[in-house]
């Protein structure tokens, strides 16, 4: 095992121990167990090496076969991609303890195919992250579009149905990104980012380059569930086994925006991509709808975890928007974001996966008085909420802070007063929860099932990933400052 | 008038495969059937297939097979020859599309199993009840 590609490891070990699980898990399910967290683990602890040798030595470049860059397949590990394998690592590996306890109560003795998907999906973010090739990109985003199909599809009851639409909407989302990815083959010849980035700016054909721009980002918006775009993904993600929801709520959107900022830093430039001001106008108004909107659809929901689900169509809108004000601060509190989000969501997630394993149930009704029944899991859920609503000294504040002041840099005050307005919603949406949990009585007239005041915690295999998650919030929260020194300053272009 | 025409058939391939997308776009949407959807899904997929191997060739080209000999003695002229890259691209993609036909028509399989038909309006009913 050379050290050189140590970067390959982080994707290759969970691809090859899902065909492991897949062939032992059957017959010996104690192996499992073992077998995803060992994975997991070891690529964590890859990714965490890579990304000291990253920020130390530079930028690590790979080839494939050893095939020359613009012809074979490259693998670049910036200091960007390799904060997003870190991240990616964090979130798998917390979700599969957790996922290991609930998938054994949801789905028994299905365990092996489960974690056969959850792995190669895993792999299928790692390679997407570090991938250097269009197309390459495109066969990673299937892999792992096609394995939540397959992840959604193990629900039970409406499930099916959610699934189908969801590979519906996702195939046209792919074959939009295809087409463009078509586009600018003819264009440049090569599909290379490093090369197509060299060669577009030299081309002087603006209709072609712009038809090629729109195709590729509205498949990654369709992908990322972004506003008018976003049909799809509250009933996959709501109605998915909830160790399926817990992996693809915090990673999949996220990842999708990485790819987008890396298609317009990386591959067009952002000279060509900003050269319409209506364009950029149209894609913010689009951003602050998706905001307000996602915001005012999760208060409208019964269930903890379909509002949850609105609350990351919202938090899409964020990143867009943030994306596209195309100043520092704009892009700084998107970047940022992606990594806050993912965190937020993970911890809220995972507090849905443990009342969901004592109680089977999340609606609002049921969580009346679980303070009492289950106080870990619903502090976690506090310092989450709280992070999601923006209160400092929480993660969520400091993104939400530059995506505001990139919003008043860039002048654009319907995103900065959509941010604000989604912030007062979260405040209610989340105060309302906390206060049934906390104050809800139990005995006011209305017979309950779960009535019971008695202590009954989610058991320490669920506990421990959430409360790890849950410092990880405020941890991440105090070296804001250090991760944007050392990591998303060297990737914020030159004149913005 | 005249130069439309022109326009269309200097283009042509072009125009196919957008009506193609067009069809497919439209079951896909309009179609109530879960096996029609899916079937206007892989109309879309090749019609993206179609367009990215008609840009691989070229006017006056021939099949991309090299004399080896030939090409030692005095160099190869790439213009000669048609480019094979896109149609390899399209086998992987075409794998992508089978996998995912394949992963949709189990889904299928398994609405047909929960809901007894493959009707969406029927479906949507029996959920509302």
């Amino acid at each position: 095992m050379s050290p050189t590609n140590l970067h390959l490891f982080v994707l290759v070990v969970p691809l090859l121990t899902a065909l492991a699980v897949n062939l032992f898990g059957r017959s010996r399910r104690q192996l499992i167990a073992p077998l995803v967290l060992g994975s997991l683990s070891f690529s964590l602890l890859c990714a965490i090496v890579v990304m000291g040798r990253v920020l130390n030595h530079g930028t690590i470049s790979y080839t494939v076969g050893n095939w020359r860059p613009p012809y074979g397949i490259e693998l670049v590990v910036d200091p960007l991609s390799a904060m997003m394998m870190v991240l990616v690592s964090v979130v798998a590996l917390l979700a599969s303890f957790s996922a290991l306890k609930s998938v054994e109560q949801e789905l028994p003795g299905r365990e092996a195919f489960f974690f056969t998907l959850y792995l190669i999906l895993v792999a299928g973010l790692h390679g997407l992250i570090v991938t250097a090739d269009a197309f390459n990109l495109y066969v990673l985003l299937e892999i792992t579009s096609i394995t939540t199909y397959g992840l959604v599809a193990m629900g039970r009851g409406r499930a099916v149905l959610s699934s189908f639409k969801y590979i519906i909407m996702g195939t046209i989302g792919a074959c939009f990104y295809l087409l463009g990815v078509g586009y600018i083959y003819i264009l440049t010849g090569t599909l290379n980012m490093a090369d197509i980035a060299r060669i577009l700016p030299t081309l002087n054909a603006p209709v072609a380059t712009t038809t090629a721009i729109a195709f590729v980002l509205v498949g990654l918006w369709i992908k990322m569930a972004f506003f008018p775009l976003h049909t799809w993904l509250p009933n996959a993600y709501s109605q998915a086994p909830t160790g399926a929801g817990t992996l693809v709520a915090p990673l999949m959107t996220k990842v999708t925006v990485y790819l987008m900022v890396r298609v317009i830093l990386n591959v067009y430039t952002p000279a060509l991509v900003f050269t319409h001001d209506w364009v950029t106008n149209g894609v913010m108004w689009a951003a602050a709808i998706a905001i307000v909107c996602g915001s005012a659809l999760a208060l409208g929901q019964k269930d903890l975890r379909r509002m949850l689900t609105y609350i990351i169509i919202a938090e899409v809108g964020y990143m867009v928007g943030g994306v596209f004000l195309a100043n520092s601060n704009g892009l700084t509190g998107a970047i940022l974001h992606i990594v806050n989000d993912s965190l937020m969501t993970l911890c809220l997630f995972l507090v849905v996966a443990a009342i969901i394993y004592r109680q089977g149930s999340v609606s609002l009704d049921s969580l009346q008085g679980i303070f009492r029944r289950m106080p870990i899991t619903m502090a976690a859920f506090t310092l989450g909420a709280f992070a999601m609503i923006g209160v400092p000294p929480t993660c969520g504040f400091f993104s939400k802070w530059y995506l505001i002041l990139g919003g008043i840099d860039g002048g654009h005050w319907e995103f900065v007063i959509a941010l604000v307005v989604s912030s007062l919603i979260n405040v209610i949406l989340f105060f309302r929860i906390i206060e049934l949990a906390y104050f809800g009585s139990l005995a006011d007239g209305e017979h309950h099932e779960h009535g019971s005041t008695e202590r009954h915690e989610a058991p320490w295999w669920m506990l421990k990933p959430l409360v790890i998650t849950a410092v990880l919030l405020i941890v991440v929260g105090f070296s804001t400052g250090p991760l944007i020194n050392n990591v998303i300053s060297l990737i914020i272009p030159a004149g913005f | 008038m005249a130069a439309f025409v022109a326009e269309i058939v200097a283009k042509y391939n072009y125009w196919i495969y957008v009506v193609l997308m067009m069809i497919g776009f439209y079951a896909m949407i309009g179609k109530r059937n879960l096996v029609k959807k899916l079937l206007g899904m892989n109309i879309f997929q090749t019609a993206i297939i179609l367009f990215f191997v008609s840009t691989g060739v070229k006017k006056g080209g021939s099949i991309p097979i090299v004399d080896k000999y030939q090409a030692l003695a005095g160099g190869i002229d790439a213009a000669n020859f048609d480019n094979p890259l896109p149609h390899v691209l399209m086998l992987t993609a075409i794998v992508v599309g089978v996998s995912v036909t394949g992963v949709a028509l189990s889904v299928l399989i398994r609405i047909h199993k929960e809901f007894g038909t493959l009707e969406e309006d029927e479906i949507l009913e029996k959920l509302s009840k």
